[in-house]
């Protein structure tokens, strides 16, 4: 089973490469970009067959490691 | 006074912290985080670098190295644990001290000497500093920009754990990285975990531009 982690910095605290990210592009003349989050993912191969046990895992993994909660929010995916 | 400076792969200031704080009087040892005890010692210090690569975030991977079992323990029973800049990020991702360190605004790696004034010296690490007294200290970072929500600064302030803040020479504040209040350094409720981004072992001689490190790290002689 895959698990796809996706990791994003918490709505409210500045991202400051999206911003960056968010000037380029409008001075590239994309006009209509209102904001640009930059996060990260994580692509998990496990040896685990059942989709539950599998997110509950993956679930302890993203807050003992993968994110730092203080500052990230995250989502996972289970995938076949 | 004995002092145990902690090595991760990929720290890079364990030669000038043991430098500087030999320099000072203390009895050093460097520590391999594969360790799973630390050396009977005074004051834990968790030097700059970058641990692990800085993957994942920086400090995140060192924080659950084998030496850190211990220092949590050391720290919980009122042992002296310094971290600076990469420890600093170290010992927010164990969760030792709040908050976090995230990428500076500017996404610059910003490496130059800064001033930063003395907040609080009703602690250990600053006692020998003055309250308002400005410092002149390198800092060398891209991860330095502090983050804490509002009722963990309320917490930080009330409890006197803000340590030193960023300003320019006649003391104004001054947004180095973006940091929350123009926070440098904090240290715990308990006040005997403290974090800096600023490097104090790398002014500690006049031929290096300032020696006001000497002054930070002289509070730790007592203990």
């Amino acid at each position: 089973m895959k698990a796809i982690v996706n990791i994003y910095l918490k709505e409210g605290v500045l991202d400051p490469q999206g911003k960056a990210t968010k000037h380029a592009l409008e001075s590239l003349g994309f006009k209509n970009v209102q904001d640009v989050r930059i996060g990260k993912q994580i692509v998990l191969d496990l040896d685990i067959e059942d989709k539950e046990e599998a997110y509950k895992e993956v679930e302890q993994m993203a807050q003992t490691l993968l994110a730092n909660t203080v500052i990230e929010d995250y989502n996972i995916e289970i995938v076949q | 006074m004995k002092a145990a400076i902690l090595r991760f792969p990929g720290t890079n200031c364990e030669f000038d912290t043991n430098y500087a704080l030999k320099r000072l009087g203390f009895e050093t040892q460097i520590v391999w985080h594969k360790e799973e005890k630390l050396p009977k010692c005074d004051i834990v210090v968790i030097p700059g670098g970058f641990s692990y690569g800085d993957y994942l975030r920086s400090g995140a991977i060192a924080r659950f190295s084998p030496i850190m079992k211990a220092v949590e323990a050391y720290a919980k029973k009122g042992g002296y644990v310094l971290g600076i800049c990469n420890g600093f990020q170290i010992l927010t991702e164990a969760n030792l001290l709040p908050g976090a360190l995230k990428r500076n605004t500017n996404l610059h790696f910003i490496s130059k000497f800064q001033h930063i004034k003395v907040a609080s010296n009703k602690n250990r690490f600053l006692s020998k500093c003055k309250v308002g007294e400005i410092l002149y200290v390198p800092v060398a970072h891209a991860d330095g920009n502090y983050f804490i929500d509002e009722e963990g600064l309320d917490d930080l302030i009330r409890n006197d754990q803000i340590l030193v803040q960023y300003c320019d020479k006649n003391g104004e504040f001054f947004d180095l990285n973006g940091s929350v209040n123009y926070i440098a350094g904090i240290c715990n409720k308990e006040k005997n975990v403290f974090g800096l981004m600023p490097h104090p072992e790398r002014a500690i001689e006049e031929v290096l531009g300032s020696v006001d490190g000497n002054k930070m790290l002289e509070g730790f002689l007592a203990c």
